[in-house]
């Protein structure tokens, strides 16, 4: 009996290289050696915070931005944090330097099709974080790549220059209209897909977001991953705490771990809205 | 001198005293990336019942000062997939494996004992009297002497054979020596302690608890002093019952507190949640503390906290 679980995982002493401020966001950039080639476009870190004796007894678990596997500092792992809790302003606060306790890469990664294929990719706030790797990854097997991105407010969209390279488009919406078109990203989904004859969706970002996505793919009829966001307490599947309902093979939903059966799960499969409640039927209930 | 670094709790022999808590180390399968199983004294499984249960909904966890709550609600497969995936694959690992039990009615706990008859790889039994996380508070066994000891009694005349019977006892009581004693005459081989304790958290923005089922059951750093208090009074009273410590413990120091407590052998739960290789770290800075304070063996230290001191 193989074990699949956590494989690819390792747990290192990760050393700042840089920490940069961009609109609403840390820019952080780790140096982890060997582990950055293990990375794939959708996997996540868990890192500890607070340094020794800290009151905060959890991991942080931040999606990959992006993982390069040889320059100056050796393997590198990027992430994009928004500093909105405790934990999070701890690790944004570092100065370059400081090692933090790395767990990574874990959970499951963005599935690159077979053959070239077109594909949009739907990012919100800094869920657009592991988008831009993927673009590249997508564009390297000859896929056109367009990209949606949206959020309150301009500050609050992460759309780096290097990033935008390997996408035909980028539209971007806010809530205020403060940068690009007024309103959510999923008022110019259908028109998207439609012009550029999207065969794929991938998305990140909040769940409400995934949900509405969700409903315009299965519309289309085009297959669409998402890679969800749930509060997580370990990163490494022990915990049982960020679970979501996924439909099996048969249509039962089952309480599935987002940590290891996501967090790219594919989208037709999850049943949404399910906070505070189990769906009716589900295994074990 | 070697160094003894071996405990017992009744019969099972333990190559160390460092074991995970049930509930906190999924199927062992996702933290054998990180360290050989083999490593701890054994590995605890979460609770198992007769059939499968999805668990609790989400919100299922609140982040605490130096805790958590969780409120997962016995999330499983069900015994019989249990016995057919993990108990097999643990068993190839060498793992030694402390299979929890967690049933509804005292029936559950007879049905789940006779299960547990001869399976490779397990030394033990801990009996999941106390979880926090069912329905009816007056379901969990172990608040009332009468059924924590009916509990024990079912699983005593259906285990056979020699298995020991850990019984694990919730903190949330007036009484725990004397929940521990009836459960010792009911034939209760030893006692983990201790289990969550109750606990709730309110979201302020939502202004509603923060899990979705309202309460869960607090660990972490933040219980360990009502650990070491219940094991201390436990072991005052019943100095012969074996004893399998927990609660928050994070480091050597803190295992090291549990067993002059009078604990043999310690459980690491949360400390894995925030720490993948954690009860690895305690084990190693265990026994250099035992080495350093000059014991000779882990039962010399058991409950040393309790000798008498003249001033």
């Amino acid at each position: 009996m193989i074990n699949q679980i956590n494989q690819r995982a390792s747990q290192v002493s990760a050393q700042l290289i840089s920490n940069k401020r961009v609109g609403a966001y840390h820019h952080m950039s780790f140096a982890v050696g060997d582990l950055a080639a293990q990375a794939l476009p959708g996997n996540f870190v868990a890192i500890a915070v607070g340094g020794e004796g800290s009151s905060m007894v959890l991991r942080r678990a931040f999606a990959i931005y992006r993982s390069t596997e040889k320059c100056a500092e050796g393997g590198l792992i990027e992430l994009i944090v928004a500093p909105h809790g405790q934990g999070s302003r701890w690790l944004t606060s570092l100065p370059p330097h400081s090692v933090v306790d790395m767990v990574a890469p874990l959970g499951t990664h963005f599935g690159i099709p077979t053959e070239p294929v077109r594909a949009l990719l739907v990012g919100g706030g800094y869920g657009s974080a592991p988008l831009f790797g993927l673009a590249e990854l997508l564009k390297s097997r000859g896929c056109r790549v367009d990209m949606v991105l949206g959020a309150s407010t301009a500050n609050k969209i992460y759309a780096p220059l290097e990033g935008k390279r390997a996408v035909s488009s980028l539209t971007i919406t806010t809530d205020d209209g403060s940068t690009g078109i007024q309103g959510q990203i999923t008022d110019v989904l259908p028109s998207l897909i439609e012009e550029n004859e999207i065969e794929i969706v991938y998305s990140c970002g909040p769940m409400g977001m995934l949900e509405a996505i969700t409903r315009v793919s299965e519309r289309y009829g085009i297959l669409h991953q998402a890679a969800v966001e749930e509060s997580m307490a370990c990163g490494i599947g022990v915990c049982m705490t960020c679970v979501i309902p996924v439909r099996d093979d048969a249509g039962v939903p089952r309480m599935l771990r987002s940590c290891i059966d996501g967090p790219v799960m594919d989208g037709s499969k999850v049943v949404w809205d399910s906070k505070r409640k189990i769906p009716e039927g589900t295994f074990g209930a | 001198m070697s160094f003894d670094f071996s405990t017992t709790l009744g019969n099972a022999a333990l190559p160390n005293p460092i074991l995970t808590a049930s509930g906190c180390a999924g199927s062992g399968k996702e933290l054998s990336q990180f360290f050989p199983l083999t490593d701890l004294g054994a590995i605890v499984t979460k609770s198992i019942m007769i059939k499968a249960r999805s668990g609790r909904a989400t919100p299922r966890m609140a982040e605490t000062p130096s805790g958590m709550l969780n409120s997962i609600g016995l999330q499983g497969p069900g015994v019989d997939q249990f016995l057919q995936n993990d108990i097999p694959w643990l068993a190839e690992q060498g793992a030694r494996t402390i299979v929890s039990i967690a049933g509804e009615t005292v029936e559950d706990y007879a049905v789940l004992a006779r299960r547990m008859r001869n399976l490779p790889g397990v030394v033990a039994l801990e009996v999941n009297i106390s979880c926090p996380n069912v329905e009816n508070r007056g379901m969990v066994f172990s608040c009332h002497p009468e059924t924590a000891r009916a509990a024990i009694e079912a699983v005593r005349r259906n285990i056979g054979g020699e298995l020991p019977i850990i019984a694990k006892l919730s903190p949330d009581v007036t009484d725990i020596v004397s929940i521990a004693r009836e459960v010792a005459d009911a034939g209760a081989d030893g006692v983990a302690l201790i289990n969550t304790l109750l606990g709730m958290v309110i979201d302020t923005n939502l202004m509603l608890p923060k899990l979705a089922q309202k309460t869960g059951g607090l660990s972490g750093p933040a219980i360990r002093p009502v650990a070491v208090r219940a094991v201390y009074q436990v072991h005052a009273a019943l100095p012969k019952l074996p004893i399998l410590g927990m609660g928050g413990i994070a480091n050597g120091r803190d295992a090291f507190e549990f067993i002059l407590a009078g604990a043999r052998a310690v459980s690491v739960g949360t400390a894995t949640f925030g720490n993948p290789t954690a009860a690895i770290s305690i084990k190693n800075e265990l026994e250099a503390i035992l080495t350093e304070k000059g014991f000779s063996s882990v039962e010399e230290a058991v409950g040393y906290a309790h000798r008498e001191v003249t001033s």
